[in-house]
């Protein structure tokens, strides 16, 4: 029971001994290889790092639950898009252009909508057909960016708001409004996944379908809960990033989804479900934007990102193989 | 003479209906614009699905071994940057076969990792996605990478030329398809794909070599990416960094609409081919019969969904899920 219990700790530790072991290489390396003469670890650079970290982040946070099922959602990035498009868009429809200020918040709404909708299509799509949630979302992914070229064609969308920019780049306490964003989520989503039933749903059900079919859960309803979350959250996440920057592109958000995954991964979710937690996926999602800044701090290409985060990916997988006996048997999607 | 049962024909239905679906969209467009079924067109079509094919084709051994697959777009990036930029230092004749040896080396890297250390495949290959991209910038230098003497190469006939009228990239996928549906279906090794990716244990006490089978499975993806930047290069014969970036996932559309099921252990290469043309010709069709392009992302969604949904409502014998 104790190297149970040790096992658990260590690997709840290991993604932010991993943070401190980035903080202490960037700080000591940029002394030396650093062009610019700002200390990697100053405050300034911490705050706008947790700021970039907010979009991805958000759907991460979301992905967790998902994978927690032992689903997953490969459409986040094609929601993102369509989301941004209907907030920046409805701002310039001509009844909103009459409500002033008021208009932001409607657009928000309409944004969230959105999302919500798109997460029950898929939500309803992975109940009723019983098609595997990572086909549904793999196949919605085409789709839904179909909508979004349909939505503008090639050409951006964009919508000018000062006080909306204002909102998004406002700092109350030192953080920004996206970092507000994020914790925020955090701490609902932790609460959601620890201190309700819908949590213990969650968990139930990505450890052993069967049995909790076999307990009462409704698992279909559960689904489409957390898919209409997802959505949501990758919604929230394109009113966050495009409050501030007020165009989008019909290419934008491709390939979060891959991004969202290996943050959660990185957490230590566990792709065949039951295990993984909200902070743990924080943890993931800091730590892969301290690598990329990190790594431009001293100095290396952009492409080098890409290669070690990769490789750190894999030799995560590597590890958790190691400390973790359920990694030994042959895991399936 | 048996009657034919209601089950009979759901059964028929489930195992030749994206067949049926093909024929029927193939006579839908034709129809609908004469231009759809002339030579040219249908050429044409092919010419430019040769590319998705053949990846398309190896991804399908890797997912009847019950795994996936998702570097192919980035790994075949890498071959064409690599391809090109030997082009120019080594002259054409060199940089093929480097380039096939090169590609070959990532894929048995992760043959390795997923065959015989046993990492779940999806965060190995997206990891690997990731890390090749970093890989062929770091080649390219974040460059646009362009054959100088485009004129003075013969490196142009993979991708351009034709022999006795029909494009080259149209034989080459006709070739590798005819070898690989041969290596599937008829020999030792193929049977061995299905046995290990339908149930990995029995195979395993059967005396079959899982992890080889396995490692196999990506070189052999690895191969036909590599033949698929080939025909990339040569066609453009110059090329962005980011070529292949997302096809991994077209690439997975066209192998399930072919019926390979993700869970392992079933799929053809021809019917991975059906899956291919389908998705090329609701392409061409539909910017035929004048919908904007962005009309096949929606179509293709609503194709996949309904396609899996028939595949597997027929073998559990009713529409609805079961799902409580």
């Amino acid at each position: 029971m104790t190297s149970f219990n040790r096992r658990d700790l260590l690997k709840r530790g290991a993604i932010w001994a991993f943070i401190l072991v980035e903080l202490a290489f960037f700080s000591i390396a940029g002394r030396f290889l650093s062009v610019s003469d700002a200390a990697f670890m100053d405050l300034d650079n911490m705050l706008l790092l947790l700021k970039q970290s907010a979009p991805i982040g958000i759907i991460a946070l979301g992905m967790t639950i998902i994978m927690i099922n032992g689903n997953i959602d490969l459409s986040v990035g094609a929601i993102f898009a369509l989301a941004a498009i209907v907030m920046l868009d409805s701002m310039n429809w001509p009844f909103m252009q009459g409500l002033g200020n008021w208009a932001i918040p409607l657009a928000w709404i309409f944004a969230l909508l959105t999302g919500v909708v798109l997460g029950a299509i898929n939500g309803l799509l992975v109940w009723k057909t019983g098609v595997d949630a990572f086909i549904v979302t793999l196949a919605a992914m085409l789709g839904f960016r179909g909508l979004v070229f349909m939505y503008n064609g090639e050409q951006p969308t964009s919508h000018m708001n000062w006080s909306l920019v204002d909102f998004a780049e406002a700092q109350f306490l030192g953080l920004h409004t996206p970092t507000w964003f994020l914790l925020g989520t955090v701490l609902i989503l932790w609460l959601l996944m620890t201190r309700t039933v819908h949590g213990r749903n969650a968990y139930a059900i990505g450890n052993n379908r069967e049995a909790a079919v076999n307990a009462g859960i409704k698992v279909g309803p559960h689904f489409v809960w957390n898919f209409m979350l997802i959505g949501f959250l990758a919604a929230l996440s394109a009113v966050v990033f495009y409050s501030e920057s007020g165009s989008v592109n019909p290419n934008d958000g491709m390939l979060y989804e891959l991004w969202a995954i290996t943050a959660v991964v990185l957490g230590g979710t566990k792709l065949a479900g039951g295990y993984g937690s909200i902070i743990s996926t924080l943890g993931g999602v800091i730590a892969i934007q301290l690598l990329r800044k990190g790594l431009g701090h001293i100095g290396a290409d952009t492409q080098t990102v890409n290669l070690v985060i990769g490789l750190i990916l894999i030799s995560v997988l590597i590890l958790d193989r190691q400390l973790n006996s359920k990694g030994k048997e042959e895991l399936k999607i | 003479m048996t009657t034919l049962t209601q089950k009979d024909v759901g059964t028929f239905l489930a195992k030749q209906g994206i067949l049926i679906a093909f024929a029927i969209f193939m006579i839908g467009f034709a129809l609908a614009n004469q231009r759809f079924i002339q030579i040219d067109n249908i050429a044409g079509v092919m010419r430019s699905s040769a590319i998705l094919g053949v990846m398309a084709l190896g991804v399908t051994f890797v997912v009847i071994g019950g795994n996936l697959d998702l570097s192919v777009g980035s790994m075949m990036s890498f071959s064409t940057i690599v391809v090109l930029d030997l082009h120019d230092k080594l002259g054409p004749a060199l940089a093929i076969p480097a380039m096939f040896a090169l590609t070959l080396l990532l894929g048995a890297f992760i043959g390795f990792l997923v065959g015989y250390l046993r990492l779940n495949s999806l965060i190995v290959t997206l990891g690997m996605l990731s890390a090749i991209h970093g890989l062929t910038l770091t080649w390219s230098g974040g460059k646009n990478m362009d054959i100088d003497d485009k004129a003075g190469t013969w490196f142009s006939f993979f991708g351009q030329d034709r022999i006795m009228s029909i494009p080259v990239p149209i034989l080459i996928f006709a070739l590798v398809a005819v070898v690989l549906s041969l290596l599937l279906a008829k020999t030792p090794f193929g049977r061995k794909v299905y046995a290990v990716g339908g149930n990995g244990q029995a195979a395993t006490f059967s005396g079959i070599p899982r992890a080889r089978i396995v490692f196999m499975t990506y070189l052999i993806s690895a191969f036909c990416v590599a033949t698929a930047g080939l025909l990339q290069a040569s066609r453009s014969m110059g090329s962005q960094n980011t070529v292949g970036q997302g096809m991994e996932l077209e690439v997975l559309a066209a192998v399930i609409l072919g019926g390979a099921s993700l869970m392992g252990g079933a799929g053809t290469v021809f019917k991975t081919v059906i899956g291919v043309l389908i998705l090329g010709f609701i392409q061409n069709g539909l910017l035929l019969v004048g919908l904007d392009f962005y009309v096949q992302y929606i179509v293709t969604w609503i194709i996949i969904i309904l396609a899996v949904w028939l595949d597997i409502a027929a073998k559990r014998g009713r529409l609805w899920s079961p799902i409580a």
